[in-house]
């Protein structure tokens, strides 16, 4: 395979990786959102927590990007 | 691309420094603009009126934001970096909304200079160093206890050591990476899309109609979570580097 035309498809592949990384960004959210909605009064004390949770999820998927800009421009 | 490219201004390329380049940039300017406008919002801010104002309630509540957080990651030892961490918050979070700002309509670009990893990695050692100095301040050579969580049980010594420092140094990469990939990303969406607006105006009505106007549709909605990004990545910035002070405060 030509090298360039594996490195387009290796960007594209890195983008499942966002892709997967949102799924565990909506999990936080959405799991955040069902305790909040048992117990609203023990909500706003975890909002740190909560956005622990966001970071290191989003994280993992921005790293994806970057491999992705690696392999386009840097590669 | 244009929008994250760093030029030299008003004929300023050739100072040089020891060999160094040291051009005022682009990047240096709205550097510049944001900590001006920084220091303007929070000096009208601190007029101290008994009765406070608007403004006023603004900063303060920004201060109480940042002075809670603190509190309930740190302790009450926590008050003490509230200056640090307020001014690393409002200058990234200035810094991201600046850099979204429709400045262009008029003819002056904004530069986000969050979206470069040079300076999200600059703000991130900073953090980095405070944290070691705090630590290495207050607990001395104890403070290498921190790769070895509390209860480990001997055998393990030698196994969760190497993790946890490697998770430790880590540190600032995640936090400067973090930062600057969010900005840029949310940027580089933000081109993608305008360029399918003007591509297909250009391509004439039908495709202007198919695939230009749901692209702006789609742009003013991105527009509004950039500027949600913008603040989640300020916070989370301050948030994490509280942690991390937390850490070298109270050695668990």
């Amino acid at each position: 395979m030509d090298m360039e035309a594996a490195k387009m498809l290796g960007a594209g592949l890195a983008a499942i990786g966002a892709g997967l990384a949102s799924l565990g960004v909506g999990d936080v959210f959405a799991k955040y959102l069902e305790g909040e909605l048992r117990n609203p009064g023990a909500a706003d004390g975890q909002q740190g927590r909560l956005f622990i949770g966001f970071a290191a999820a989003e994280l993992l998927g921005l790293l994806a990007f970057v491999v992705a800009m690696i392999l386009i421009f840097v590669a | 691309m244009r929008q994250f490219m760093i030029e030299p201004l008003g004929g300023t390329a050739g100072w040089e420094v020891a060999g160094y380049n040291i051009a005022f940039t682009n990047s240096a300017l709205w550097m510049l603009i944001t900590t001006v406008v920084l220091f303007a919002f929070v000096a009208l801010g601190m007029k101290r009126e008994l009765v406070p104002g608007r403004w006023q309630m603004m900063v303060e509540s920004l201060t109480g934001f940042i002075d809670d957080m603190l509190e309930a990651n740190i302790g009450k030892g926590g008050r003490k970096y509230v200056p640090y961490v307020f001014s690393l918050f409002m200058f990234i979070l200035f810094a991201n909304l600046l850099g979204l700002m429709p400045l262009g309509v008029v003819g002056v670009h904004p530069f986000t200079f969050t979206s470069h990893f040079t300076v999200t990695g600059i703000l991130a050692v900073i953090s980095f160093s405070i944290v070691l100095g705090v630590g290495f301040w207050k607990h001395g050579l104890k403070f290498f206890g921190l790769f070895v969580p509390h209860g480990t049980p001997l055998p393990m010594v030698p196994f969760i050591a190497p993790i946890e420092f490697i998770s430790f140094m880590v540190r600032p990469f995640s936090l400067a990476l973090r930062l600057f990939v969010a900005m840029m990303a949310g940027h580089l969406l933000l081109e993608v899309l305008s360029s399918f607006v003007i591509g297909g105006g250009n391509a004439g009505f039908g495709f202007g109609l198919l695939v230009g106007v749901p692209s702006f549709i789609l742009m003013v909605g991105i527009c509004a979570l950039e500027l949600l990004v913008a603040g989640i990545q300020a916070y989370v910035f301050a948030l994490l580097t509280a942690l991390y002070i937390n850490d070298a405060e109270n050695l668990h």
